[in-house]
């Protein structure tokens, strides 16, 4: 590729991608490859050239539907777009016979739109039929038939098809139908309602006001705009869906202080956990006088369960590179890193990839853009050590140091990198920032509550029916996650709580699931808002287990430094440990306290000041439990341990 | 070359640091420059933070968290030892809540260590026990959980116990940073981690140059000197030997301090009368042989330097240490290296020839002992063959300052109060030459009275030589002789001695004369007076009296030109013949081997 100047890229912004008006976009991170996405995409390639039309296989970022993984898009010129999900390959080579071919849409395997429409805007030609209510007793199938039924009598059969879907998007509102292409979605709908929908919308393209499922989605995205839409690695497509536009507009018209202004203004913090604001961290660094400077990009995501950078690297490594380059921009930094975890190997090689070919494209290295502005990055690996997340033991890993924390002040701001003032920001943080840059600080500003602006993605795990990725406004409910976007629990238990912040953070317990997310509100609350990790427990789950589980995390990865943290976390776990066996003493709990309390304010950095969240959060909530195990001794432990996998038991040989 | 190095416990030099700040601690109004630590402002007004990890000597580890603080508007407790001061800090030093963390954290430290502390090579000396013991500690509430790894002892000179290590980080920054030696390093992580050297091999096979600096700055009892105490002991009690002693320079400024004197007091006549009293038959000092080593190695310069015979610059080799050092990684410079012994070696090797000789004594029962201020003159006893130029082992013991202190109380004397005695004069007299072998410059100093001698036949006028004085990192002066410049530099903490060597190979590199005639190199910062063996708690004002107490010996000398000494002119008349002799190059004369083992 050519040098690139301004003019090239808005050019670029305003063509489409793709050539033709049928392709399918095939997600291709991690947990889609691991899922199958890579044999399913083959498939494709090679039944592409039997179609007898000209179609194109795209190999893009996640869409975020990990429960749904391999996930693929389908375009079929004269039909409406969908998700299909699941999709292995059988079902791969039905969408290629059934969808391409025979233009009918196969059951089981769609996922529904959540950007739902309120009108018709043309006749329906699809009707996705989904039982959101019981995961036994299905009604789909009855309605499936019985508006199949209703379509034939009208005489319509063959201008509407009648699809199960996969998911709907909503949870616990009955039996929902969502009519394509428009998108519009009924719920709570009955047997009697069969009729009138044929009549009524069907035929009158007329909306049913009683069954509209009016609720917004309540995902915005942000963070995530671009994953799943082209594919990371190629360039030109980045650049057509407006990648680079941001630093166009920097480049071209905004003096470094205009951008931190812009920042400022949007109310971005830090999405590594700590929420310190992005715009204050960049002033401070370029206020320091001396030079070279360093911008980092951390992503060494470690939280367990988390994977939110992991997928904006692999699905968008573009729009996180140019929001380095802006950042670097704003501070007057001539050097960037990337930090990614050697676990990530997709996401490092999609990102060197990046580097190179906007090195050749001219947006790095010298005189970017023709503005004068000159800038590098380059990749290094972490080697998987969690605390190296913690910024000053990141520096001294890319200085090829022992990765262990160092003492603030100096902050890296004053002397970081090889000494140097430096910048650190989280892969979330810098994808947020080129679309501030093109929309303007006030359009990021509006989502979100007081102090807390702008969305976040979360990565909801645990017992929860549909794991996935969520990018909200801050705001939101724990409850409409876990719930209106992410089903509930599954099974028939009840939830019990959720835990948040990963290791450093900790439980929430359902009464408090209405608590509005913000990094003050979940502090306040014993727990931090973390990198986004968010795991859902049932009624089943222990808390001593798992607090338990959260602090051997910590244990094992604590560098070993500092005493508070290196011994502290230790023994905490050997108190859990025996607390967990029945076998807890007289003092314990206290004991769990005093250790908490001394790890928390003499830890020298935030994994060994934070470790003890998930067991002080226990017991704030959960504090019978605890006690439950130390009044009810071995034989409760026991009992509670039953439906756990069992241990090895050593068997004496017969003849021993 | 510029001398960039500096001692590792001078603070970044800043140019704000000169601005006052005005704060409160526990209400009390501090000003103090910019740049000061919390934990040092509070000294000002008399507050002691507690602290285990920070020694004053080195910079902050962080390590601990003892040293907490709170600081009004702050939701964290910062450091004390390692957060600066700002102008309108409000800081409360001794909290309730502060001691209840204090104390718990105190417990965790406690409950991965053994509670060996009886049998503790730092019993009485450890600044844990010592903390313990402030904080009134009597129940072990945290259950003791001290996983076993067996000692390293494939050292002789030190040992470390791992099961006694608070990880405090103090010994792998003076290794690596202030040494340079990167013998030791943090292994594994977590509640398993552990100072060792990488790669989890011995001591031995690791690049440890013996230094001792890490021994000397451990909190605890993980690592200390090999204690030889009972040898000696054993030796004393033994009437078939004829036990004999040496005292190095700086043993006799430092040992005051294992008994509560301040760092510096001269207790040479105390020392004499203790050892004559502990039972040894002879008592000599090792700065007659520092003036012997001054007549071979001035009369080596001027070999080379006049007469142009062998390699410039001359670099010396008094440091055990240092030529091991020398010979794993800086084998480059084996033909600069001066090939006369250490004094320790030199004393010993007449004390098992010359000295019996004299007396009639059969050499083979003659038993030496000496007394140093470090922990490698352990292992210099067997270094080469050369070390046994007598044909026994030239010494048979060396024991550290410490070691002596304990040797000491363990005899009952009541040292301070003793009357001074002397030294037996026939290896025993010397002048302030050789006295200020003990500290950095010294031997420089020492070297250049006599060479100015040796060349001119005068003395000096002024035999100071300020320029190589001082606890800057790489000193460098030049000596006019008869209108001939020689070029000196003086490096001290193993760190300092590569910008030096640097400069020597660049220009041998580059075809050009050597840019140093004269090279003194001491292992540990401030030279021996600083070294390994010394007793606890050096920092770099300790440095300053303790080499003050050297020059002041010197001054109080009558003579202070090693070529003076009459002993050292006798034992050349009776013995060896004349500096550089057949003879001399026999007995006090020693090889070096390149032992490239250790890439870096």
């Amino acid at each position: 590729m050519n040098t690139l100047t301004l003019v090239d890229l808005e050019k670029y912004a305003k063509t489409m991608a793709g050539s033709g008006p049928d392709w399918v976009r095939v997600s291709m991170d991690t947990g889609g490859i691991a899922a199958g996405a890579d044999t399913v995409c083959t498939i494709f390639e090679k039944g592409a050239g039997t179609l007898g039309f000209p179609f194109e296989v795209r190999r893009v970022g996640s869409l975020g539907y990990s429960f749904a993984d391999p996930l693929v898009e389908i375009a079929r010129e004269g039909m409406p777009r969908v998700i299909y999900g699941r999709v292995d390959d059988e079902v791969a080579g039905h969408i290629l016979q059934d969808h391409l071919v025979g233009r009918r849409l196969l059951d089981d395997h769609i996922l529904a739109w959540r950007n739902r429409a309120l009108a018709f805007d043309g006749p329906i030609t699809y009707i996705l039929v989904k039982d959101t209510s019981a995961e036994k007793g299905d009604k789909s199938q009855f309605f499936q038939f019985s508006l199949a039924e209703e379509l034939k009598r009208c005489n319509l059969q063959d201008k509407v098809q009648v699809v199960r879907a996969m998911d709907m998007g909503v949870y616990d509102e009955g039996v929902a139908v969502q009519f394509l292409p428009s998108r519009v979605t009924y719920t709570n709908v009955l047997a009697p309602d069969v009729a009138r929908i044929v009549k009524t919308s069907v035929q009158g393209n007329q909306v049913i006001d009683d069954l509209l499922y009016k609720k917004p989605d309540r995902q915005v995205r942000i963070v995530m705009r671009n994953c799943g839409k082209f594919d990371p690695e190629n360039l030109q497509d980045s650049l057509r869906y407006g990648v680079y536009q941001g630093l166009a507009r920097v480049l071209s018209s905004m003096k470094p202080e205009d951008v931190i202004a812009e920042l400022k203004t949007s109310g971005l913090r830090g999405r590594g956990g700590a929420g310190f604001p992005t715009w204050l961290k960049w002033q401070i660094t370029r206020a320091v006088e001396r030079t070279p400077k360093f911008i980092i990009c951390n992503g060494d995501e470690g939280d367990p369960g988390a994977y939110m950078d992991r997928s904006v690297l692999e699905g968008d490594p573009h729009s996180v590179l140019e929001g380095l380059i802006i950042a670097a921009y704003a501070i007057g930094a001539t050097r960037g890193y990337f930090y990614i975890r050697a676990e990530y190997p997709l996401a490092v090689s999609r990102v060197e990839k990046a580097i190179a070919d906007a090195h050749q494209a001219g947006l790095l290295g010298g005189n970017i853009l023709g503005s004068g502005f000159s800038f590098d990055a380059k990749v290094r690996l972490g080697a998987g050590a969690f605390v190296c997340g913690e910024e000053t033991a990141l520096i001294a890993s890319i200085e090829g140091k022992r990765g262990s924390p160092s003492p603030r002040p100096p902050y890296p701001s004053e002397r970081g990198l090889f000494g140097q003032p430096t910048a650190i920001n989280n892969v979330e943080t810098l994808a947020a920032v080129p679309a501030i840059l093109v929309r303007g600080g006030p359009w990021y500003a509006q989502y979100g509550v007081e102090k807390s602006h702008g969305t976040k993605v979360f990565a909801v795990t645990g017992k929860v029916r549909f794991p996935q990725l969520v990018e909200v406004p801050l705001g939101v409910t724990l409850r409409e996650i876990v719930f209106d976007l992410c089903g509930g629990v599954f099974g028939d238990k009840d939830i019990k709580a959720v835990q948040t912040g990963g290791p450093s953070g900790g439980m929430i317990p359902e009464h408090l699931l209405d608590t509005k997310i913000s990094y003050e509100s979940l502090q306040e609350l014993g727990s931090i808002m973390g990198s986004g990790g968010m795991i859902v427990m049932d009624q089943d789950d222990s808390m001593v287990e798992v607090s338990r589980f959260y602090l051997r995390f910590c244990v094992d990865e604590s560098c070993g430094k500092c005493a508070p943290c290196r011994i502290g976390g230790y023994q905490m776990l050997q108190i859990l440990n025996r607390v967990a066996r029945g076998r807890g003493e007289k003092g314990d709990i206290e004991r769990l306290r005093a250790i908490s309390k001394a790890m928390q304010k003499a830890s020298l950095c935030g994994l060994g000041q934070t470790a003890p969240n998930p067991v002080l959060s226990a017991l704030r909530y959960f504090e019978p439990e605890f006690k439950a195990y130390l009044e009810g001794g071995v034989s409760y432990a026991r009992k509670m341990n039953a439906n756990r996998p069992a241990e090895p038991v050593a068997v004496e040989p017969a003849n021993a | 070359m510029v001398a960039t190095a500096t001692p590792a416990s001078a603070p970044p030099a800043s140019p704000a640091a000169t601005k006052p700040v005005n704060i409160r601690i526990n209400g009390l109004p501090v000003t103090v420059p910019a740049g000061t630590t919390i934990l040092e402002a509070a000294r000002h007004v008399q507050i002691k933070i507690p602290t285990l990890c920070k020694d004053d000597d080195l910079l902050p580890t962080a390590a601990c968290g003892l040293c907490i603080v709170e600081v009004a508007g702050q939701p964290r407790m910062p450091r004390a030892c390692c957060t600066p001061v700002v102008e309108g800090m409000n800081i409360a030093t001794h909290t309730g809540a502060l001691t209840d963390i204090r104390r718990t954290v105190l417990e965790l430290l406690l409950s991965t260590h053994p509670s060996s502390c009886l049998t503790c090579g730092r019993n009485g000396t450890c600044e844990l026990q010592a903390l313990a013991a402030d904080f009134g500690i009597r129940t072990e509430n945290i259950k003791r959980i001290v996983t076993p790894i067996p000692p390293d002892t494939s050292n002789g000179s030190i040992i470390i116990d791992f099961t006694k290590c608070i990880k405090c980080g103090r010994c792998v920054q003076v290794c690596q940073e202030v040494q340079n030696v990167w013998a030791l390093s943090f292994l594994d992580r977590g509640i398993n981690t552990r100072m060792a050297p990488a790669g989890d091999i011995t001591l031995a096979e690791s690049p440890c140059v013996k230094c001792g600096q890490c021994a000397n700055h451990c909190p605890t009892g993980a690592i200390v000197e090999n204690d030889e105490t009972p040898a000696v002991w054993a030796a004393l009690h033994d009437d078939a030997k004829h036990c004999v002693v040496q005292i190095a320079p700086a043993v006799r400024v430092a040992i005051g301090e294992a008994f509560g004197l301040p760092p510096g007091t001269n207790l040479t006549g105390k020392l004499y009368t203790a050892l004559r009293r502990l039972g040894f038959k002879a008592v000599f000092d090792t700065n007659f042989s520092a003036d012997l080593t001054i007549m071979e190695e001035a009369s080596e310069f001027i070999e080379r330097f006049v007469h142009k015979r062998g390699q410039l610059p001359l670099i010396t080799s008094c440091c055990p240490s240092w030529t091991d050092f020398m010979e794993k990684v800086h084998y480059d410079f084996i033909d600069n290296f001066s090939t006369a012994k250490s004094p320790q070696q030199m004393l010993g090797v007449l004390a098992k020839t010359y000295y019996p000789k004299k007396l009639g004594i059969d050499p083979a029962k003659m038993y030496v002992a000496s007394f140093m201020p470090c922990t490698a003159k352990k292992y210099e006893l067997e270094r080469t063959n050369e070390m046994y130029a007598s044909g026994y082992i030239d010494v048979d013991i060396a024991l550290t300052t410490r070691e002596l202190a304990r040797l000491i109380k363990q005899s009952g004397i009541d040292f301070l109060n003793l009357p001074d005695g002397q030294a037996d004069s026939i290896l025993g007299d010397y002048t302030g030459a050789g006295a200020l072998f003990g500290v950095t410059g010294g031997v420089m100093e020492a070297a250049l009275r006599t060479a100015y001698f040796l060349v001119t036949g005068k003395n000096l006028e002024k035999v100071e030589f300020e320029s190589v004085r001082g606890l800057q990192g790489v000193k460098q002066a030049e000596v006019a002789i008869n209108g001939t410049t020689i070029r000196v530099a003086v490096a001290h903490g193993l760190s300092n001695v590569e910008s030096v060597l640097d400069a020597v190979r660049s220009a041998r590199a580059a075809g050009r004369e050597p840019p140093i005639h004269f090279i003194e190199v001491m292992a540990c910062p401030g030279g021996c007076i600083g070294g390994g063996g010394q007793p606890y708690g050096v920092t770099g004002a300790v440095r300053t009296k303790r080499a003050a107490g050297l020059y002041q010996h010197d001054r109080d000398r009558s003579l202070r030109l090693s070529h003076e000494n009459p002993e050292v002119k006798r034992v050349y008349d009776d013995f060896l013949g004349q500096p550089l002799s057949h003879k001399a190059h026999e007995l006090l004369h020693t090889r070096y081997t390149a032992r490239p083992l250790y890439k870096r």
